[in-house]
């Protein structure tokens, strides 16, 4: 067996930018201390490494792992309040909680990240408009500090440290535990509907109609689209089915795919993309579908095959993804111009998702939701001229004071991040001296020191 | 069924331990780290109704065994299975460097297993009930230079289990040896990964379907049996030659 300083096996889930970390250091005690490092180095908790960018990577530091720190602490029938270690991923709380009744109050389009991350990023999901983010349903942490302090965060106990840690990227030191409230569920299944729409008018009068009886709604749209049917796609929403409406065999077999390898650059072009979204708007004749699906098909369809982001090839893929605030139409009206903009550079790929958020308040300093409408792509890494589509998207959403999602991002200038998170300067008294990321040091025009 | 675990802070102990509790049997588990221990019981608390007991201590001190042993059975009431995990992989250019350091590779993979076997064995087949499985290594199987002392505890051991099975058999009383090839634990963080390498979760699965089918020796994951196979076949007179 050759004995390695194991450095670039760890990459984040775009694969996109690589980065070199020294070794890494396996966190297999939530009281353990924080592992020494040399004094030029910097540590960052690295959980699954869903993150699309480079908010998980730590090039020239080292990487403390957290998937040791996979255990439960208590668990409460009646409340459905888990504490639970930070390395526990969100597949292994539904496996335990949804035979117990309960699911999880916030979840991402991935079960395959750990709770930390998921903290970390403060998540959004389907019911954004309902439940707001994760950290909504965050009662308290441990947060362990690199000088040795271990400070217990709730909205009343280090309330400072416990909003600058929600959304904070790991930069505010290492998460071990999390207490959450989980949701009560009579099923495993979702009560869904799938409507065919035609435009982005469409989509936005259908998620105003839905938001008020749906918890979960989003739109898959075909972001090649041009013209008037720019926006079209499949609206999807749902609410957890009810016991009398579960089928009656509780058990679905979901099958298991997985990308074995890389595939070469070419198998990714604008026709094959063309082709594929034309087929799965199409494949839907009836303007709408009702049906009742296991929670797996419905909030993780690319969970059912692994090592997806392999399509993509060796090069990797970005994901961009933007929140607009409504502003009196200037929402709507900057989410055609960013759809305008991909349909004309021809670059876009399946899966674009759309979505409108509630006005629920985001609590971390840091988070990205925000009251408005989000879009999320993704982008094969073509080099440059993919780089100057995404700087042009980025300035429109400067333009009408939107974000840009950082838990994606593997490119924005400093420019812009200090214009999408001006609570920057607030946030970053709370960095942890010994922590940082590659993502920090980039944004912060620090990248090469 | 009321299982005692040696070494159950280990990631395939942990990872099995998990698959039982959830089964609803009751599991008295030792190991050497008590906060990590700590952490495993709650966990294992709160993911089952079954009674789960631990005991902190250093099983290479052979003289706390025999007590080890009462405190469990004093607890489960009577021990149906015993699953042994504990070991540690030494440092092979520490063991070439130092006798002392070999000892203690030895000690901490054989002789400490060893005492606790012969214990265990005497008490199953007084009572003509138990089953016994332990954790040994594919590393047994050949010496290589690059961890041959590691491999002389693992191989010992599986030479102690198969004359053990040997005395047991006409008491119907298995012994299970567990042969494991590369799996992604702790005590392999700075090994460089690749496809052949299992997660603990999916070894823990290998564990207890096989120990519910009484099987004698199982390589885990299973194509290990192959590969093993084509390397105790090499003649020695290449072997020593090869770098592997």
């Amino acid at each position: 067996m050759p004995r390695t300083d194991e450095n670039s096996h760890y990459q984040s889930w775009g694969r996109f930018p690589k980065a070199e970390q020294q070794s890494p250091v396996r966190m297999t005690s939530r009281e353990g201390i924080l592992p020494p490092r040399s004094s030029d180095s910097k540590l960052l908790a690295y959980g699954m490494g869903r993150s699309y960018g480079d908010s998980c990577l730590n090039n020239h530091g080292h990487l403390i792992l957290t998937r040791d720190l996979d255990h439960f602490i208590s668990f409460d029938e009646t409340s459905g309040i888990l504490r639970a270690e930070a390395g526990v991923t969100l597949e292994e709380i539904l496996n335990f909680s949804v035979p117990r009744g309960f699911f999880l109050p916030v979840t991402p389009g991935t079960k395959f990240v750990t709770l930390g991350g998921a903290m970390a990023n403060d998540v959004h999901g389907k019911n954004h408009h309902v439940d707001g983010n994760i950290s909504h349903h965050v009662i308290s942490f441990e947060l362990v500090r690199s000088t040795g302090e271990r400070l217990l965060c709730s909205k009343d106990s280090n309330p400072d440290y416990f909003y600058a840690t929600i959304g904070g990227l790991g930069l505010t030191g290492l998460i071990t535990w999390i207490e959450l409230k989980l949701k009560p569920v009579d099923s495993p299944f979702i009560a869904q509907e799938v409507i065919k729409t035609s435009g982005l008018n469409d989509f936005f009068a259908l998620t105003k109609a839905s938001d008020k009886d749906f918890m979960y709604t989003v739109s898959w749209i075909d972001c090649l689209a041009k013209g008037s049917s720019i926006g079209r796609g499949l609206f999807i929403r749902g609410n957890h089915a009810t016991a009398s409406q579960a089928p009656a065999k509780n058990k679905t077999k979901i099958s298991k795919k997985s990308v074995p390898m890389d595939l070469p650059s070419f198998a990714l072009n604008g026709l094959t993309v063309k082709i594929f979204n034309a087929l799965y708007y199409n494949k839907q004749l009836s303007r709408k579908t009702s049906n009742i699906v296991h929670y797996d098909p419905f909030f993780y369809p690319l969970d059912a095959v692994h090592h997806w982001n392999r399509i993509y090839g060796k090069r990797g893929f970005l994901q961009w993804q933007c929140v607009v605030p409504f502003a009196g139409g200037a929402g709507e009206s900057a989410i055609k111009e960013i759809l305008e903009e991909i349909s004309r550079a021809g670059q876009g790929s399946f899966l674009a998702v759309l979505k409108t958020f509630g006005e629920i308040p985001s609590l971390g300093m840091m988070s990205f939701p925000k009251h408005g409408v989000t879009l999320a792509l993704d982008f094969p890494n073509q080099g440059p001229k993919l780089f100057k589509l995404l700087e042009r998207l980025d300035q429109i959403t400067r333009e009408c004071k939107g974000s840009v999602y950082a838990a994606k991002d593997a490119r924005m200038s400093p420019e812009s991040f200090s214009v999408f998170y001006p609570q920057v300067d607030d946030f970053k008294k709370f960095i942890d001296p010994d922590f940082s990321s590659s993502f920090w040091r980039r944004v912060r025009g620090e990248s090469g020191k | 069924m009321n299982i005692a675990i040696f070494g159950a802070n280990s990631a395939i102990a942990k990872a099995t331990a998990r698959v039982w509790a959830e089964q609803g049997h009751g599991l008295y588990l030792v190991g050497r780290d008590a906060g990590k221990l700590t952490a495993l019981t709650q966990d294992l608390q709160v993911r089952a109704k079954s009674k789960i007991f631990s005991e902190a201590a250093d099983l290479t001190d052979t003289s706390k065994h025999e007590q080890i042993i009462i405190n469990a059975k004093n607890s489960l009431g009577k021990i149906d299975l015993v699953l042994m995990a504990h070991g540690t992989l030494g440092s092979q250019s520490d063991g070439e460097a130092s006798w002392k350091q070999t000892l203690q590779i030895l000690d901490s993979n054989f002789l400490s297993q060893a005492s606790l076997l012969t214990l265990l064995a005497n008490d199953f087949e007084k009572a003509l009930h138990g089953h016994i499985a332990v954790i040994t290594s594919v590393a047994g199987d050949r010496g290589r230079a690059s961890n041959y002392i590691y491999g002389t505890a693992k191989g010992a051991l599986s030479i102690f289990l198969s004359g053990l099975r040997n005395r047991l058999a006409a008491k119907n009383i298995p012994v299970t040896d567990f042969k494991l090839g590369f799996v992604d634990t702790p005590m392999t963080t700075h090994y460089k990964k690749g496809p052949i390498w299992a997660k603990p979760e999916a070894v823990a699965h290998g564990i207890v379907s096989a120990i519910e089918m009484k099987k004698d020796v199982v390589y885990l994951p299973w194509f290990w049996c192959w590969i093993m196979m084509v390397i105790r076949n090499i003649p020695e007179r290449v072997f020593k030659k090869m770098k592997i």
